[in-house]
């Protein structure tokens, strides 16, 4: 055995290219027995794409990987799995209709009776204190519990290696912190962890070394206990991070957006009922929303937008003017403009051109339509514009809004209506899966609307997005809104809290599923 | 005398509602994958055409009703190939292959309208078989036992069995699928084979069976009716072998209804009813709340793998 054998895994200039994309170029790195590793960097930065090469998912076109100091060849995820990697995914890969039991089944190779797969299921659970109900189908669980699905379906087979791909993006403050526990726990029994995130203080937090990656390429090694999340961010953008500006006295002028009492019923199997969701935006200030997903965001957003429409006039004023029960159009024209947390589909029709696309939303507050006709000249005139003002990279205004990567196309979505200078602004996730670069520009063109005294709603899921930006703060929970709280003096523990809801506490969790099974 | 011509009317039912029982389980197990194969009517045609033939070749029923099988298997891989292979648009594809089966069976049944085969000799003793009330029981074709057999199997297969448990998880999220490592294409392929020789079997019960003979568009609609019961019975195989057994009764009404002379209504609204039933049942189901959570979720989506 050579001296590599020190490693559980080693990776020698792995190379893959797609077709105009050079993914990952001769990365090279190696991780411990028991080692929490990080791999840090941008989206695109191609860090999905190694592990889905370690995860036998894809094949590198060169280089090589080498586990515990012998040179394999991964061919598929059975072969990964069989060689004791685990993988969870960011996007679960979990079966919505189908009982927890049966997605391990799925995920497990042996033929096992599901008797005896409850059992160690059970064990599993006991083993590293995880609460879940085998029995329980997976679209009646929160987020977290999904995640858990996954984290025992890789338990279970005893790996030695754990890749989890962003597996906090969608987890409470209180749900890191246990899934924080758990990882140690593995880690403590030796087995290394491959984890993937953008979270700064959460490596600095879990990770014993980490491994830095910009535009495929490694572009250092850091320990993360001894680096500033500052100085971490830079390795990653490479650059210097651009600093929100923000004055600290800002002033706010008079109530301008007013939501008094909105109640509307929820759609579906899955919908969430809004209960009574009171709350006053004055000019010039920006009104975050916090919450888990699944909470009641995406029914508020398309009843602030119009999209579903209040049964009160009075529920929902702009300046005084009641638009409850007006539809999108109208209140676009009161100047009321919304953003939806779906880019493709619902904030733009992938198909289209970025121009045509501009019609969609802006042709009233921006003249393109005359007597029915639209004025080509002034849609690519505006679009071109929107493409410069907010460096969309782009072909031009002719290129579909499907082409472009979705940091870009919601750079374009954003600026489309903030060059409309709405009066207020209702955004759903706006940084969601996008780079820090562009996250960073987006937040700033926020605050800019803000201080040209706009009112702006701000939907996200995103903690540190609503501190950064926010004045005044309110959490979502099961359709209802909590009391509003001024960022300057919030604390995360009691909006963690407040977010978790039911979600947070396990026993609550089970009654409350339990409510929605039977019904 | 009533209760011969109750059970007589009671096995007519049973004859024309095997034929889309059996072509209705191929679908669901195809559309349990994840695939929406329109093509089951032109499947019908080719399995209908080819089994007619060769039984008349042959002498051989029972040779008629594998030839079928095969056939409507290769019809169902032409489908495969475009649209699991190539990727094409999954609803234009299986309209295509209902035109070319309905097209191809013309061309190779040309030469046998008119003629007649042997059919299968009862699998039962004549004691049983031509008894005047056991025949109810035992009467049938070996077809129509298979038919019963297969709707049990099939239930068996995607509840407790680990290749039924993958393709319904294939059917529900693709790319969860093939994340965990499973050959989605593969299961498709699978799934629509056995799809093609369920409608090819179901195809050749018309022209081996039912009538037996061979015309042109012999099977008349009825491959439409069976893709509209799988969503009628939810993708469950159970209710699958109820709501085939209701159409068949609603089918034999207006034969016996003709044959007795009824003619409050003209005999045209009468032939319509299994049609005009299925557009009810479907308005019906389209009302229910739930009914979207029940169709796989990746029905007809096209699935692309990345490399």
């Amino acid at each position: 055995m050579s001296k590599s054998s020190k490693y559980r895994l080693e990776l020698q200039g792995v190379t893959k290219q797609f077709p105009g994309v050079l993914a990952n170029d001769q990365v090279s790195f190696a991780v411990q027995p028991g080692e929490i590793h990080a791999l840090l960097g941008e989206n695109g930065a191609g860090k999905s794409t190694l592990v889905k090469m370690i995860y036998g998912v894809m094949q590198p076109d060169a280089g090589s990987i080498v586990w515990n100091g012998e040179k394999v060849h991964v061919a598929n995820p059975k072969a990964a799995r069989k060689m004791g990697i685990g993988m969870v995914f960011q996007h679960f890969s979990l079966f919505e209709a189908m009982t927890v039991l049966e997605n391990i089944a799925l995920g497990m190779d042996g033929g096992m009776s599901q008797s005896e797969l409850e059992t160690k299921i059970r064990q599993v659970l006991q083993h590293y204190d995880l609460t879940l109900d085998p029995h329980r189908v997976v679209s009646t669980l929160s987020v977290g519990e999904r995640q858990r699905i996954e984290i025992v379906r890789a338990l279970l087979l005893e790996p030695e290696l754990l890749i989890m791909d962003e597996p906090t993006s969608v987890l409470t403050p209180q749900e890191v912190a246990q899934l924080f526990d758990t990882l140690r726990k593995l880690s403590a029994r030796g087995c290394s962890i491959l984890y993937i995130s953008h979270k700064l203080h959460e490596i600095k937090e879990l990770c014993d070394g980490a491994t830095i990656l910009r535009g495929g390429q490694v572009v250092g090694e850091c320990n993360p206990r001894q680096e500033t999340s500052t100085s971490m961010a830079e390795m990653m953008i490479g650059g210097n991070l651009k600093q929100i500006e923000k004055g600290d006295s800002r002033e706010f002028g008079d109530a301008k957006f007013v939501v008094d009492g909105l109640s509307v019923e929820g759609e579906g199997d899955f919908g969430v009922t809004l209960n009574d969701i009171s709350f006053t935006v004055r000019a010039g200030e920006i009104f975050g929303i916090a919450g888990v997903a699944g909470n009641g965001q995406n029914e508020l957003l398309l009843a602030l937008g119009g999209e579903v429409r209040a049964s009160v006039a009075d529920t929902i004023k702009l300046d005084g003017k009641p638009l409850g029960t007006l539809g999108t159009s109208l209140r676009r024209y009161f100047g009321l403009c919304a953003v939806p947390e779906e880019r493709n589909g619902h904030g733009a029709v992938p198909d289209f051109s970025l121009s045509d696309n501009a019609v969609l939303t802006a042709r009233n507050r921006q003249d393109m339509v005359r007597w029915g006709i639209i004025n080509a000249k002034t849609a690519t005139g505006y679009a071109s514009s929107v493409i410069e003002e907010f460096s969309v990279k782009a072909t031009g205004p002719s290129a579909t809004a499907g082409s472009l990567s979705g940091g870009n196309l919601q750079k374009f979505i954003m600026g489309r209506e903030i060059m409309q200078v709405p009066e207020v602004l209702i955004v759903s996730q706006p940084t969601w899966g996008v780079d820090a670069g562009a996250a960073a520009a987006i937040h700033q063109a926020l605050v800019d609307l803000a201080d040209n005294g706009s009112a702006i709603v701000l939907i996200s899921q995103d903690l540190d997005e609503l501190l950064a930006i926010a004045d005044e703060l309110a959490v979502i929970n099961e359709g209802s809104l909590s009391k509003t709280m001024s960022v300057a003096d919030a604390s995360i523990d009691e909006i963690g809290l407040l977010m978790g809801g039911v979600h947070g506490d396990p026993v609550a969790t089970e009654k409350q599923t339990e409510k929605r099974h039977v019904a | 005398m009533n209760e011969t011509i109750f059970i007589s009317i009671l096995m007519t039912v049973v004859g024309a509602s095997t034929p889309i029982l059996l072509a209705a389980l191929g679908e669901l197990v195809v559309e349990k994958s994840g695939v929406l194969n329109l093509g089951v009517e032109g499947m019908m045609l080719i399995g209908a055409v080819t089994g007619f033939a060769v039984t008349s070749v042959s002498g051989s029923p029972l040779l008629g009703v594998l030839a079928a099988m095969i056939a409507g298997t290769l019809a169902a891989m032409i489908f495969g190939y475009l649209t699991l292979s190539l990727t094409a648009n999954q609803v234009a594809t299986g309209l295509a292959l209902t035109i070319f089966g309905i097209g191809l069976s013309s061309l190779v049944g040309e030469g046998y309208v008119g003629k007649t085969v042997d059919i299968f000799d009862s699998i039962f003793p004549a004691a049983l078989a031509e008894h005047s009330f056991l025949r109810v029981l035992f009467g049938y074709s070996p077809v129509v036992y298979f038919s019963i057999f297969m709707t049990v199997a099939v239930a068996w297969f995607l509840k407790s069995t680990r290749p039924g448990l993958i393709l319904r998880a294939v059917g529900e999220s693709d790319s969860s699928a093939h994340s965990i490592g499973y050959s989605v294409i593969g299961v498709r392929y699978a799934a629509v084979a056995f799809g093609g020789a369920m409608a090819g079997i179901a195809g050749c019960y018309y022209s081996l069976v039912l009538t037996p003979m061979w015309a042109e568009q012999l099977t008349a609609g009825r491959g439409w009716i069976a893709l509209a019961l799988v969503v009628f019975a939810a993708w469950r195989p159970g209710r699958l072998l109820l709501g085939a057994y209701l159409f068949g009764a609603v089918m034999t009404f207006e034969l016996h209804a003709k044959a007795a002379g009824f003619s409050l209504v003209a005999p045209e609204f009468l032939a319509a009813m299994p049609y005009l039933a299925t557009i009810l049942v479907l308005a019906l189901i389209s009302l229910r709340k739930s009914s979207g959570s029940q169709a796989p979720a990746s029905l007809a989506k096209p699935f692309k793998p990345s490399t």
